[in-house]
């Protein structure tokens, strides 16, 4: 890394920094009300008009039980409504170019996909939706899947700082005020920031130009400004263009990059202030925060130094030495800020790209992926960052009390039997979704013909498929050909256990821990601030990753590393 | 709340009024916005000649062949802007290899390079996109006196161009300078 890249990083960590507290601030009087009289006037309306649509009083708490239903029940209407509108995306305006609509199993999983955050694509946008299925059927799901993602996670929170009480908050409150409040006046703001560097907006048919050289190129149009914006700050990630952030239409300039970079984790970054709000300890939520972004600049590091040392075998070949790897990257981005994108959409469960992750050096390409399987916790998905650190926090409490031979507790309430139950189920899903659903890819004809490239690359192109989609990331070593029933199948069968098993397990936590009486901390309460729990939350966080993904990774990019160094080629 | 129908009626709804507001409301407050102040941006960028005709965006690259021009990077869609993408081709792959191996020796041919000069990477790789418009300052300063050669003009004027259509972030902390391969070659057609 160059020392301009060190002064980027520390620049681009202050600016995250400043932007925590302000986020947290807005999260706390958007989500708990009592901001003051200002507040009152723009929460009000938007309470009655949720009264009113759901026929139910917005602030009447639900059990995690009510809650929860209304989490299904609502995410069922989302499927039914971008399901529709992508079968009979045909029949449909806004369609200049004319696309049929998918077949069933491509508009299953990508209806998933959007449903569940992850944004995964079997698709490639601009040569297969129109701009209806974009603009509506996909762009609804950016906005409600971020907001039930940050109304989980305040219901959990809830659930551990409140008590004792049966309640967690009310659904449909929540996820009115965090989209009108947060996500539409910020995707605003970021649009028209992105149009101001030329991010297209437009509803035109694809535009015909006559090169210099006398050939045809045909452009892609389209509302992307609006798309671009949403699917950053809720951590999407599905690009409106196949090439998603590296389009020039989508991501065409250095700053523009810069502030999209800024953009993927900030909604996640806020949450550990609003946590900190809410325990009535901001050191707690600070402290949450330093474990993220260690795990975050140790990434980065990594990923930048393997990019930058490049391919030997490509050295060899006669590529400058000093330029690093540079297939699949864009020369306005350079090593670095290539880079830093990847490791920040799998850190912050975004998933857009500004490069190919296929192309990257075997570690390069590692870091994005481990950081993936470590459960999206390194800030995180909007919301579901939060609550996947939470359940490590809650385990992190529960080793330091089997150390001190005392009951545990977090926050003043007793972590009991159910509660660690219940995290392991939110932690094991997962990493069983991923590792079985990738062992039965890896012996399957229909798995086996998906990788475009052979030996263990092909390998890890399976399990980043798996784990992208079970940790509802959307990156992808995109060689891997998914447009297949089986993989279009499995994947989504991937998202769903992925969102919804994770928020059922934490939706009990906060139902659990919201009935119980909370205790003063006493003489041998573990304290959740300060350096000792960081490190320890770090220290559970990746022991519990490598345990269970350490035997794969070796059978895939660590072999890759070495044969690449020995000069084997596939 | 004791079956689930009116908790899907409800949710029904919900759904209804906030795809409204998301999805029709939103996008058109940012056309309108994005039109009103950025026009041209708003729809591509796009580069006119003299006649009003379309000639490309300055935003996406194009692909250039011939001798007396910058030649962008390779694509692995060939400039395609109706259907972006790289090649996914991974570091032990035997394809990239050898696509590797024979970009190196077209480059070095054409521009007249020694048979073991290194060879500036973004040269002979692909971008992401397909559609990248810039090449590094090591790819153009390569290239400057084929074209020179080819156009039969001064190294020194080309260079000066070169510089000219070098687009640096501010204070290289949000990117990488880069040479404009479209608008470099637009300039060298209006040299006299």
């Amino acid at each position: 890394m160059e020392p301009s890249d060190w002064l980027t990083l520390i620049l681009y960590l202050a600016a995250l920094a400043l932007l925590t507290k302000p986020l947290g601030i807005l999260m706390v009087a958007v989500l708990e009300g009592g901001g003051g009289r200002p507040w009152d006037r723009i929460l009000k309306p938007l309470e009655i008009l949720t009264g009113r649509l759901t026929g139910t009083d917005p602030r009447a708490g639900q059990t995690w039980l009510g809650y929860t239903k209304s989490i299904l029940a609502f995410s069922f209407c989302g499927f039914l409504l971008t399901f529709f509108l992508l079968g009979f995306q045909g029949l449909l305006p806004l369609n200049p170019s004319h696309f049929p609509g998918p077949g069933p199993d491509l508009a299953f999983n990508t209806t998933v996909s959007y449903l569940t955050n992850t944004d995964w694509q079997s698709y490639g946008g601009e040569s297969s939706l129109s701009h209806l299925s974009q603009m509506v059927a996909l762009t609804y799901h950016n906005f409600t899947s971020a907001a039930v993602g940050m109304a989980v996670a305040a219901a959990l929170v809830r659930g551990i700082t409140r008590g004792p009480g049966a309640t967690v908050g009310n659904f449909w409150n929540d996820l009115v005020r965090v989209t009108c409040l947060i996500l539409l006046p910020a995707s605003l703001v970021l649009s028209v920031l992105l149009a101001s560097q030329g991010v297209i907006q437009n509803f035109d048919p694809p535009t015909r130009a006559a090169t210099l050289e006398g050939r045809e190129q045909i452009m892609a149009q389209g509302p992307v400004a609006s798309q671009a914006a949403i699917k950053i700050l809720g951590t999407n990630g599905g690009g409106f263009m196949r090439a998603n952030a590296a389009h020039p239409f989508e991501n065409p300039t250095a700053l523009g990059n810069f502030l999209q970079m800024l953009a993927i984790p900030a909604l996640g970054s806020g949450l550990t202030h609003y946590l900190g709000r809410m325990s009535g300890n901001q050191a707690h939520g600070w402290a949450v925060w330093t474990a993220m972004i260690c795990l975050l600049v140790s990434a980065v590091v990594i990923c930048a130094s393997s990019e930058a040392a490049g391919n030997p075998i490509h050295h060899q070949l006669g590529i400058a030495r000093a330029e690093g790897n540079m297939e699949g990257k864009e020369v306005r981005f350079g090593i670095f800020h290539s880079a830093l994108f990847a490791s920040l959409t799998a850190a912050a469960s975004c998933g857009a790209v500004n490069c190919l992750h296929d192309s990257f050096t075997p570690v390069g390409g590692l870091v994005p992926l481990f950081l993936i399987d470590l459960g999206e916790v390194v800030i995180g998905g909007a919301g579901a960052g939060l609550y996947g650190m939470l359940v490590f926090v809650i385990l992190t409490v529960f080793i330091a009390g089997l150390m001190v031979g005392r009951t545990p507790e977090y926050l003043g309430k007793k972590i009991g039997a159910a509660e660690i139950r219940l995290a392991v189920i939110a932690l094991l899903t997962p990493t069983g979704t991923i590792l079985v659903f990738t062992a039965l890819a890896s012996v399957s004809r229909w798995g086996l013909e998906g990788p475009g490239n052979p030996g263990p690359h092909g390998l890890t192109e399976i399990l980043y498929a798996y784990s992208s989609a079970t940790g509802n990331n959307g990156s992808a070593f995109a060689g891997l050909a998914t447009d297949t029933p089986p993989y279009n199948l499995t994947l989504a069968l991937a998202m769903l256990t992925g969102r919804f098993l994770v928020i059922l397990p934490v939706m009990a936590i906060a139902g659990s821990l919201a009935a119980k009486q909370p205790a003063p901390p006493g003489a041998g309460t573990f304290p959740v601030d300060g350096p000792t729990f960081t490190v320890l939350l770090l220290a559970t966080v990746l022991l519990v990753g490598a345990l269970n993904f350490f035997p794969v990774l070796t059978l895939g990019p660590i072999v890759e590393h070495f044969l690449m160094h020995q000069g084997h080629l596939f | 709340m004791k079956t689930p129908f009116p908790e899907l009626f409800r949710a029904a709804r919900v759904t209804l009024v906030l795809a409204t507001v998301t999805c029709g409301l939103y996008p058109i407050m940012v056309t309108v916005t994005a039109r009103f102040f950025f026009q041209d941006k708003a729809h591509g960028s796009l580069l006119r000649d003299g006649t009003g005709s379309i000639r490309g965006s300055i935003l996406l690259g194009q692909a250039f062949n011939e001798p007396d021009c910058f030649h962008p990077r390779p694509s692995a869609t060939g400039y395609d802007a109706a259907d972006s993408g790289g090649h996914n081709l991974g570091p032990t792959s035997l394809k990239l290899r050898d696509l590797l191996r024979q970009r190196i020796i077209d480059y070095r041919t054409l521009n007249g390079l020694a048979a073991d000069a290194e060879v500036p990477a973004d040269a002979v790789t692909a971008s992401a996109s397909g559609l990248d418009p810039h090449i590094s300052l090591h790819n153009a300063a390569c290239q400057t006196p084929r074209v020179a050669r080819a156009r039969g003009v001064p190294v020194e004027t080309v260079r000066q161009l070169v510089r000219k259509h070098t687009e640096s972030p501010p204070l290289l902390l949000f990117g990488v300078p880069g040479v404009h391969v479209l608008k470099l070659n637009l300039a060298l057609e209006e040299l006299p």
